[in-house]
């Protein structure tokens, strides 16, 4: 026999009383601690950064500004709220929320056909692509996109032009002149801002009724029609109800945004406000943080009964 | 849940007149970048032309808006890394009181409208007297970034399991052995993923920074400036071309690099 090979066992273990395998061993043997230590950077930064944020938010809608001399009144008042319930204010909430619930009515009766075609009948080497299709403007330029918009919908731009070729110009100067949602331009229009709406959000619809439609599990697809039901009946009664919790997913987003929006409607509405643009102008220009901060008020009582109706039907699940 | 059958025509055609409506706006940036039309979006354009070019790389303004964009969405990306690596690493280690409250707290941020998280950091500048500073924008950036690294991470903890992490402990390995060579392999596509996310999304904001930002011009500032005040207007769309560059890159790398796996990135925002 030749000199036994010394066994090649791992090198890498170091004496035993390293600082690092010392320290390993402490935390192993103090979960509490070591949990603490991963948990506590993101929780005292966000505890202190945004929940502190809100915070502050709530205390600066009962100060008020002090017309004179322009300079916020750290006193506690109700002076800000009772600014805030005018009709003139309300009828901005009205204005903004009929908006949203339009919108997200719009998004997803366009949503549902492509997320249903993605998942049900697009060819394999398709849907990854269709599925990029919507994943890209969903994370990416959403201030160019609604610029695009201004040069789409502009008065000498190419809606005008099609529209004088194909002979429609009647068609698009007698939606200009409805009364509310007509205006001297497509840039100047509700009737643009909801187009551009609708456009800006619709990524946020599909991908949540998508990731719905996939979970329905096709066996139960097959014991409808085994039952006799027709594919329309399947359709009504079986895949409509299952993907329905992913279009309240998609609402949430589409609501919420809309709700908070202030870009598009500075871009492309009138001169009557929506709630964004409202809370902007109130910090901005006038310097009143607190109504700008009693304002927010509305928007996220809003979004918390939005979200508690959405959790009941299952929203969250879908998520 | 694929079908068989073939699908109906009309659900075709929908599908396709949507997939266009999402992405035709985009040619027409493209298009007016070359316009030899100053103030006018006149279609078709009079005339075109690459002058507008030269003009954008001249302009000082771009340049620095572009800077600060950059600087802050990379900053704001590696906090948001670090702190979103973190909390998923807690939620997934341990069960503890008030975990649901975790993933509340850190998606709040993009659950209630925009506006809230400015509006809410300008009362707490406005409260405590901070002036607006490039922390300011990264502290608002940093806020609604981190859930998606959490997200993302969070998916692939969930997915891998701990079999490995224990055979690499009963083996012998420490604690921080088991870290580089086990977890952080394991996790760096998910983190790439979640990073590339973060930048896309930090990049493109506007809503959250208009409040903290002050007078600083980040990209998306610039352009919302522009769009309500416009000159040279080829200018802006030149420079829109290139935010869809900079932030669609990302997004493509971040699908690449989940798109094998059953969370594939940006599933949900």
């Amino acid at each position: 026999m030749q000199t036994t090979k010394p066994s090649s066992v791992p090198t890498e273990s170091k004496p035993a009383n390293s600082l690092w395998q010392r320290l390993s061993t402490y935390l192993y043997l103090r979960p509490r601690l070591l949990l603490a230590l991963l948990l506590g950077p993101p929780l005292v930064a966000f505890v202190l950064f945004y929940i502190g944020s809100l915070a502050a938010l709530l205390v600066q809608s009962f100060f008020s500004l002090d017309s004179f001399t322009g300079l916020v009144v750290k006193e506690f008042t109700l002076d800000t709220y009772r600014q805030l319930f005018t009709p003139a204010n309300m009828d901005i909430v009205v204005r903004t929320v009929t908006m949203a619930a339009v919108v997200t009515l719009t998004t997803a009766i366009l949503a549902f056909p492509v997320a249903y075609y993605s998942v049900r009948f697009a060819p394999p080497r398709l849907r990854p692509w269709l599925y990029l299709a919507v994943l890209l403007p969903l994370w990416s330029s959403y201030l160019v996109r609604v610029y695009a918009w201004r040069l789409i919908l502009a008065k000498e731009g190419i809606i005008s032009w099609v529209s004088n070729l194909a002979g429609l110009n009647w068609l698009l100067d007698g939606l200009l002149s409805l009364p509310v949602i007509g205006g001297p331009s497509l840039t100047v229009s509700w009737l643009g801002m909801y187009v551009v709406f609708v456009y800006v959000w619709l990524p946020y619809m599909v991908l949540p009724v998508y990731a719905a439609l996939e979970r329905v599990p096709t066996s139960l697809l097959e014991a409808s029609s085994d039952l006799g039901g027709r594919p329309g009946h399947t359709f009504r009664w079986v895949t409509l109800p299952l993907a329905f919790p992913g279009v309240v997913a998609g609402s949430i987003f589409t609501f919420s945004l809309t709700l908070g929006d202030f870009i598009v409607p500075s871009a492309l509405g009138n001169s009557s406000f929506f709630i964004g643009q409202a809370v902007l102008s109130h910090q901005g220009t006038s310097g009143n943080v607190p109504l700008a901060a009693a304002f927010t008020m509305i928007p996220i009582v809003i979004m918390a009964l939005y979200l508690t109706v959405a959790r009941k039907l299952g929203a969250f699940d879908a998520l | 849940m694929p079908s068989k059958s073939p699908a109906p025509f009309s659900l075709k055609l929908t599908t396709l007149a949507v997939i266009l409506f999402l992405h035709c706006p985009f040619l027409i940036i493209v298009l007016y970048m070359f316009t030899s039309e100053e103030r006018a979006f006149t279609f078709p354009p009079p005339g075109l032309t690459v002058e507008w070019f030269a003009v954008t790389w001249a302009r000082s303004d771009v340049w620095r808006a572009l800077g600060l964009s950059l600087r802050v969405a990379s900053l704001a990306t590696l906090v948001a890394l670090l702190l979103g690596t973190l909390a998923a690493a807690a939620v997934y280690r341990a069960k503890f009181f008030g975990r649901d409250a975790v993933s509340l707290l850190l998606v709040l941020p993009i659950a209630l409208p925009g506006i809230v998280t400015g509006i809410a950091l300008r009362s707490a500048m406005g409260l405590l007297e901070i002036p607006f500073s490039f922390w300011t924008i990264i502290i608002g950036h940093a806020t609604f970034c981190v859930v998606v690294v959490y997200n993302n991470v969070l998916a692939r903890f969930r997915r891998s399991g701990r079999s490995q992490i224990e055979a690499s402990m009963d083996l012998g390995a420490n604690g921080f052995q088991t870290l580089r060579h086990i977890i952080l392999p394991e996790i760096a596509t998910a983190l790439l993923a979640g990073g590339m996310l973060a930048f896309a999304l930090s990049f493109d904001e506007v809503i959250v920074t208009t409040f903290t930002a002050g007078q600083q011009q980040t990209l998306p500032i610039w352009i919302f400036s522009e769009l309500t005040r416009p000159r040279q207007r080829p200018v802006t769309n030149i420079v829109a071309v290139l935010v869809i560059a900079i932030t669609t890159v990302p997004i493509l790398l971040a699908y690449y690099f989940t798109k094998d796996t059953s969370e594939t990135a940006g599933m949900g925002k």
